[in-house]
C-alpha cells in the first residue's frame, strides 16, 4: 500500500515555493527533445501546460474530446480570474488572497499549495495580457477589477462576461503556436479510455478516435491529466454535456488515489430547472452579485400570488422583500461564498418562499443598481449575461428580476496530488479541476481559472522537470508491449460488453436516474441516511445499467451514444465513492453540508479535531471497498476558525 | 508585393481598384451627357474632342482594359467562390436580415451591365469613334461621327432602346449600391462608423448616376414624341 | 407542440447523404432546440434506429461546438444566438423544420449533422497568436491601452469559432473568422508587433484551405451568433494590404 507523501517543502510558508524551485532538478534542452509528454484535456490547465511544455522543448501530445482544443469547458467561465495585484490599492496581497482562499475553502485545503497559487497569480495576469487577452480596462488604460464572493477586495480581472473564453483563447493561441512549430501534436476528437502503467510508472494511454472508433496507443515518459471535474455525475449541472470524469476515474482504477470526492460546489446563481426534458443548467455569473440583490418575499401571500402569476415581482413593495443574504451576512451581503449563498437559497425555498411554480427559485434583482447606475452601465457590465437569460427564459431582466436557483457547478475533489502535482502513480500528474489540491471544501469564484493557469503555466512546467530529469536515459516508450496489449484489450472488452447488452433503457434515461439519486441524497444537504440510501441505490442502478442499457450502432463509427455509455459507466462508480466519502466525513464544511452538523444559526459546523484531513481513497478492486487514507492538513499560517461572513 | 494578386484579398483589390476607375469614368461620362440636354453644340464639341485623337484613343484603351480586368476577375472570383461553396447546396435558404439583394447578385448584375455596354457600343461608339478610326467621315446612319447629339436623338426616339437602356441603368444602380461601398471595404478604408456612411454614400452615388443617365434617355425620348413642344 | 423534422442523414464522410423525415410530439415551447433533438434521439433509440449525430457541448452559447442550418438560417431563426440557445417557442405547432449540416467545401460532413471544422484550427496555427513564451513578460499594467481599443479588441475576440460565417456565406469565405482574430490582436499594442506577419500568414492559410473570396455581402455578420461586425474585415484588408505593399 502506497503511503501519502505530500512532499511539502520545509521552511516558512512564503519561501517554500522559491526554495523548492531552487532545489528541484531541471532537464537540459538536448534531453528535453528526447522526452515525450502526454496531456489529456485542453482546458485552461491542459492547454497552458501543453503550450508551456512545448515551449520548453519537450515533445508533447495533447488530446481532447471536442473537435478543437478551444471548445474545452473552461471557455464557459464567465466572471473572472483572481490575482493579488492590489491594483485597486485596497490592501490586497498574496497573503490576503491565500487567506481568503483557505477560509473560503473552509480550511480543508493544503496551505502550501494555496499559498503558491496566490503567489503565482500575478504572473498569470501578466502572461495573459502579453498574449493579447483583452481584459476590461479603465479610461486611463489600466486594468479594471471587480469583486467576487468571499473577498472584501476587488481583485477579479475580467473580460466582459467571457473571461474564461478569453483566457482559454490565450492559452489555445499559445498552444497553436507550438503546434505550428511541431513541438506539440494535437489529437482532437480523441478520448482517453485507459492509462498504461509500465514498471509502476505512467507510460502511455489508450484512446478511442471518436470519428472512426479506432482504438489507438500512445506512449510517453509522463502523462498529465487535465480532464476537468465530474459534476456531470448529477446529470444536470452547469458543466458542458461532454464533460466527464472518465479519464480521472480510469487513473483511479489504475492506482491514482482520489481525494475528497464528496466536495461538490453547488453554484447559487443558475437558471432554475424548467422541466424533466432539460439537458443542462445554465450558470449566471457570480459577478452579477456585484450589483444584483437576492431576495424572496417576506409574506407567504406574495409568494402565492407570484406562483399563480397574479403578481409580478416588481409589484412587491420594497418593505415586503426579504434580502436574506444582506440580512444574515451584513459584512459580505450578497457576496458571501457560493456554498453559503446556495444553502441560504435552499433554506428560504425549503421554508416555502420559493418564487416559481416549483418553489425552487429566488430573485436576483438589478432594480437598485439600474436606478443607481443607469441601464447603460448595467448593459455594459453584464449585457451578454442578460441577453443569455432572456433567450432562455423569455423574461427581460432589465425589467423583471432574474429567477435563480443553485446547481452543481464544480468539483473541488479530484485526483490526489503531492506538492509537485504528481499523483500516487509516478509519472502521472493531475492539474486544474482534475486534481483536489487548492480549493478545500469550497472554491471561491474566479479561482478556478486562476488554478488552471497557475498549474499549467507556472507550476507543472517546473515540477515535471524534476521527475523527468530521472528519465533522460529512458528510450522512447514501446507501445507494443504486453502492458499496452492488456490495456487495449480491457478498453475493447468494455465497449463490446456495452454493445452486447441491448437492453431497454437509453443511456440518458439511466443517467437521469443517477442524477436524481445524487441530487436528492448527495446534493446541497446530506445526512447519514441519505448517503447510505444513495450508495444502495447507485449500486442497484449500476446493476441495472449493465443489464438493461441500450447502445445503438457499432464501435467503429462516430457513435455518441457509445461515448455517453462509457462515461456513464464511470459516473455510476464515481457517484458511489462521492456518497461514501460524504458518509465518512461526519462534519459540515464548505460545499459538504451534513444536516446533522450545523450551528444553531444553520451554518456549517466543522470538526477540526477529527476531520482536518483530506480523505484520500484507494481503489482495491471491482468487488472490494476502497481504502481510506488520510492526509493530515497542518495549518501554520492561518488560525482555524468558524467561517464568519457576518461582520 | 510578392504574390499579392494571387491572394484572395489581392484579387479583391483588383476588383476594387478597377471598379473605382469605372465609377470615375461613369461620373465623367455622366457629366458629359448632361451637356447634351442643354446644348447640342456643346455636346458635339466634346464629341469632337474625344474623337480619334491620340489621347482619347489611349483613354479608350485604358477604359476597355479596366472593363476587361473587372469582368475577367469577376469571372475568376465567381468560379472560385462556387467551388468553395461546395458541391451540395442547402435545401432551404432564407434571407439574412440586412443583407442587400444586390450584394448577392453582383455577377448577374454585372453581366447585364456588360450586355448593356455592348449595346451601347453598337449604338454610339461604333458610329462615332470607330468611324473616325477607320478614317470615314460618315456613319451608317449618314451622320457625321462627331454629331453625337443627333445620334442620341435618333437612338432614343425608338422606345425599345429607351426600355433597354433603363433596364441597363437599373442594373447599374443595383451594382453600384453594393459595389461603391464595397470598394472602400476591400481596400480597408472602413470602420464601424464609416460602414453606414459609405453605404449611404453608395446609394447617393448610384442614384445620381442613374438619374443623370436616365434623364438624357428620357429627355430625348420625350422630345421625339413632341418635337415642337420642347 | 407537434413537429415534422426534415433532417440530413449521412453515414460518414464518404457516403451519399439524404433527408429523412421524423415526427416529434408534445414538445414544450420552453424546451431548447437541442433538447428537442435529444428527445428525438431517445425515441429513435427505442425504435431501434440510429440516433442523429450532431455536435454540441456547453449548451450556453460559448464553446462554438454546436452548428446546424435550421430552416435556412445558420443557428436557426433567432438573432445573436447559437443553436443551443434557440428555444422551441420560436416555432409553431405543426411546423416542418429543415435541419442541415454546415455546407462548405472547407467543412466536409463527418456524419449526419456534424462537420469537420479543423480548417479553423489550421488558420489560427498559421499566425493567430502573439509569440510570447510563458514567463518573462512585463507587468500587466506596464502598457496602458485605451479603453476604446481594448473594447474593440474584445468585440472581435468574442468569436466562438462556430463557423456560421462560412456556413452562411454564399462564397464559403472565412474572412469574418480570420478578421475577428487579426482585428482583436491588431487593436492591442502587444499584438501590433507581428501584425503584418500574422495577417499575411493567416490569409495565405485561409486561401490554401479552399475558403472562398469575400464579396462583402455581410451575410456573415447577420448570422454571426456574436454579432461580430464586418468592419473587422475592413481592418483585416487594411492590415493585409499594407503588409503586402511593404514586402
Amino acid at each position: 500500500m502506497a503511503t501519502l507523501d505530500s512532499k511539502i517543502p520545509a521552511g516558512p510558508l512564503a519561501e517554500k515555493w522559491s526554495k523548492h524551485k531552487a532545489e528541484i532538478k531541471v532537464v537540459s534542452p538536448a534531453n528535453k527533445r528526447k522526452l515525450d509528454i502526454i496531456v489529456i484535456g485542453t482546458g485552461l490547465g491542459g492547454a497552458s501546460a501543453a503550450a508551456s511544455l512545448g515551449e520548453l522543448g519537450y515533445n508533447v501530445k495533447v488530446f481532447c474530446i471536442s473537435d478543437s482544443p478551444r471548445r474545452a469547458h473552461s471557455i464557459a467561465a464567465q466572471g473572472g480570474i483572481n490575482a493579488a495585484k492590489n491594483y485597486q490599492n485596497d490592501n490586497d496581497s498574496v497573503f490576503r488572497l491565500f487567506y481568503d482562499t483557505i477560509k473560503g475553502g473552509d480550511y480543508r485545503a493544503r496551505e502550501a499549495n494555496v499559498y503558491r497559487l496566490a503567489e503565482v497569480s500575478n504572473s498569470i495576469i501578466d502572461q495573459c495580457v502579453a498574449q493579447g487577452v483583452p481584459f476590461a480596462r479603465e479610461y486611463g488604460g489600466l486594468l479594471d477589477n471587480r469583486s467576487f464572493g468571499g473577498a472584501q477586495v476587488s481583485r477579479t480581472f475580467y473580460a466582459r462576461g467571457q473571461t474564461g473564453q478569453q483566457l482559454l483563447l490565450g492559452a489555445y493561441a499559445a498552444l497553436n503556436r507550438q503546434i505550428a512549430k511541431g513541438s506539440v501534436k494535437s489529437f482532437p476528437r480523441h478520448e482517453m479510455l485507459e492509462l498504461v502503467i509500465v514498471d509502476g510508472k505512467a507510460r502511455g494511454i489508450i484512446t478511442r478516435n471518436l470519428v472512426t472508433g479506432q482504438i489507438e496507443r500512445f506512449g510517453a515518459h509522463a502523462v498529465v491529466l487535465a480532464s476537468g471535474g465530474y459534476g456531470n455525475t448529477f446529470f444536470l449541472s452547469t458543466n458542458a454535456m461532454n464533460s466527464n470524469g472518465s479519464a480521472a476515474w480510469q487513473c483511479y482504477k489504475k492506482g491514482a488515489f482520489f481525494a475528497n470526492p464528496c466536495f461538490t460546489q453547488i453554484h447559487p446563481t443558475c437558471i432554475p430547472v424548467h422541466g424533466d426534458q432539460q439537458s443542462k443548467l445554465t450558470l449566471m455569473s457570480e459577478s452579477l452579485r456585484n450589483d444584483g440583490r437576492i431576495w424572496v418575499p417576506k409574506k407567504k401571500e406574495d409568494v402565492e400570488a407570484l406562483r399563480a402569476k397574479k403578481k409580478k415581482p416588481s409589484d412587491i413593495a420594497e418593505e415586503d422583500r426579504d434580502y436574506y443574504l444582506e440580512r444574515r451576512y451584513p459584512a459580505f451581503g450578497n457576496l458571501v461564498p457560493r456554498d453559503v449563498a446556495s444553502r441560504a437559497a435552499k433554506e428560504r425555498c425549503d421554508a416555502g418562499f420559493g418564487v416559481n411554480e416549483t418553489g425552487l427559485a429566488v430573485f436576483l434583482d438589478f432594480k437598485t443598481a439600474i436606478e443607481r447606475l443607469g441601464e447603460d452601465v448595467i448593459r455594459q457590465r453584464y449585457g451578454n449575461l442578460f441577453q443569455m437569460y432572456e433567450k432562455i427564459t423569455d423574461v427581460n431582466p432589465y425589467h423583471e428580476p432574474m429567477m435563480i436557483y443553485p446547481a452543481v457547478h464544480y468539483t473541488m475533489g479530484g485526483i490526489w496530488v503531492d506538492y509537485n502535482l504528481m499523483t500516487t502513480i509516478p509519472g502521472l500528474y493531475a492539474i486544474g479541476e482534475a486534481n483536489f489540491s487548492d480549493h478545500g471544501a469550497n472554491r471561491l469564484g474566479a479561482s478556478a481559472l486562476m488554478q488552471g493557469l497557475a498549474d499549467g503555466y507556472f507550476v507543472l512546467p517546473y515540477t515535471i522537470g524534476d521527475y523527468l530529469s530521472h528519465e533522460i536515459q529512458s528510450p522512447k516508450v514501446d507501445t507494443t508491449t504486453k502492458e499496452f496489449d492488456e490495456a487495449e484489450k480491457s478498453a475493447k472488452a468494455r465497449i463490446e460488453k456495452l454493445f452486447s447488452i441491448q437492453g431497454k433503457q437509453t443511456v440518458d434515461e439511466i443517467h437521469k436516474k443517477l442524477g436524481h439519486i445524487m441530487w436528492e441524497n448527495v446534493g446541497m444537504a446530506r445526512t447519514k441516511e441519505s448517503l447510505e440510501k444513495a450508495i444502495t441505490e447507485i449500486q442497484k442502478l449500476r446493476k441495472e445499467f449493465w443489464a438493461d442499457v441500450k447502445v445503438p450502432g457499432t464501435a467503429n463509427e462516430f457513435n455518441q451514444e457509445l461515448e455517453k455509455a462509457l462515461r456513464l459507466a464511470d459516473f455510476l462508480e464515481l457517484g458511489e465513492l462521492m456518497a461514501l466519502d460524504g458518509l465518512n466525513r461526519n462534519e459540515s464544511c464548505g460545499g459538504h453540508f451534513r444536516v446533522e452538523y450545523q450551528t444553531p444559526e444553520g451554518e456549517a459546523l466543522r470538526d477540526d479535531e477529527h476531520y482536518a484531513y483530506a480523505a484520500v481513497w484507494e481503489y482495491t478492486g471491482k468487488d472490494s471497498a476502497p481504502v481510506l487514507h488520510k492526509e493530515e492538513l497542518k495549518f501554520e499560517a492561518v488560525h482555524l476558525a468558524q467561517r464568519n461572513y457576518k461582520d | 508585393m510578392s504574390n499579392l494578386f494571387t491572394s484572395s484579398i489581392g484579387r479583391k483589390l483588383i476588383m476594387s481598384v478597377s471598379g473605382a476607375f469605372l465609377v470615375l469614368f461613369l461620373l465623367f461620362h455622366m457629366s458629359m451627357n448632361l451637356a447634351a440636354v442643354f446644348s447640342a453644340d456643346a455636346y458635339n464639341a466634346i464629341c469632337e474632342f474625344l474623337g480619334a485623337n491620340w489621347y482619347a484613343l489611349i483613354g479608350t484603351l485604358v477604359l476597355a482594359a479596366g472593363v476587361a480586368v473587372h469582368f475577367i476577375y469577376a469571372i475568376i472570383l465567381t468560379l472560385r467562390n462556387r467551388k468553395a461553396r461546395g458541391v451540395i447546396r442547402y435545401a432551404e435558404t432564407a434571407h439574412e436580415q440586412g443583407v442587400s439583394w444586390a450584394s448577392k447578385n453582383m455577377f448577374v448584375l454585372g453581366l447585364i451591365v456588360v450586355l448593356g455596354l455592348l449595346l451601347h457600343l453598337f449604338n454610339f461608339w461604333s458610329k462615332m469613334q470607330l468611324v473616325e478610326i477607320l478614317g470615314q467621315h460618315e456613319n451608317s446612319l449618314g451622320l457625321s461621327p462627331t454629331d453625337g447629339a443627333a445620334l442620341i436623338q435618333y437612338t432614343f426616339s425608338q422606345w425599345y432602346y429607351v426600355v433597354l437602356y433603363l433596364i441597363w441603368l437599373a442594373a447599374l444602380w443595383f451594382h453600384l449600391t453594393h459595389g461603391f461601398w464595397s470598394m472602400f471595404q476591400t481596400v480597408g478604408w472602413n470602420n464601424q462608423i464609416w460602414l453606414s456612411r459609405t453605404k449611404c454614400l453608395a446609394n447617393i452615388v448610384a442614384t445620381v448616376v442613374f438619374l443623370c443617365f436616365a434623364l438624357v434617355v428620357l429627355v430625348f425620348f420625350f422630345r421625339s414624341l413632341c418635337p415642337y413642344a420642347c | 407542440m407537434n413537429l415534422k423534422l426534415k433532417i440530413w442523414r449521412q453515414k460518414d464522410a464518404k457516403s451519399k447523404g439524404g433527408f429523412e423525415t421524423y415526427h416529434v410530439e408534445n414538445i414544450s415551447p420552453d424546451t431548447s432546440f437541442l433538447e428537442m433533438l435529444d428527445i428525438l434521439n431517445n425515441n429513435l433509440i427505442h425504435e431501434g434506429k440510429e440516433p442523429v449525430v450532431f455536435d454540441h457541448d456547453c449548451r450556453e452559447g460559448i464553446c462554438g461546438m454546436c452548428s446546424l442550418h435550421i430552416n435556412g438560417h445558420a443557428h436557426g431563426p433567432d438573432e445573436d444566438i447559437t443553436t443551443c440557445q434557440l428555444h422551441m417557442r420560436k416555432f409553431h405547432d405543426g411546423d416542418t423544420i429543415t435541419i442541415e449540416p454546415w455546407r462548405s467545401a472547407a467543412f466536409p460532413v463527418i456524419k449526419d449533422l456534424a462537420v469537420d471544422r479543423s480548417a479553423f484550427d489550421k488558420i489560427l496555427q498559421a499566425g493567430g497568436f502573439i509569440s510570447v513564451n510563458t514567463g518573462g513578460v512585463p507587468d500587466a499594467n506596464a502598457i496602458p491601452i485605451p479603453k476604446k481599443d481594448a473594447d474593440e479588441s474584445m468585440d472581435a475576440a468574442a468569436c466562438i469559432g462556430c463557423g456560421a460565417c462560412v456556413a452562411t456565406c454564399k462564397n464559403g469565405s472565412a474572412m469574418l473568422f480570420v478578421a475577428a482574430r487579426v482585428s482583436s490582436l491588431a487593436k492591442l499594442p502587444q499584438g501590433r508587433v507581428e501584425g503584418a506577419r500574422r495577417a499575411k500568414a493567416m490569409v495565405a492559410k485561409m486561401d490554401e484551405l479552399g475558403f472562398g473570396n469575400c464579396t462583402n455581402t455581410g451575410a456573415c455578420e447577420a448570422e454571426c451568433p456574436k454579432g461580430i461586425s464586418i468592419s473587422h474585415i475592413a481592418r483585416l484588408n487594411r492590415e493585409f494590404l499594407s503588409a503586402k505593399l511593404k514586402d
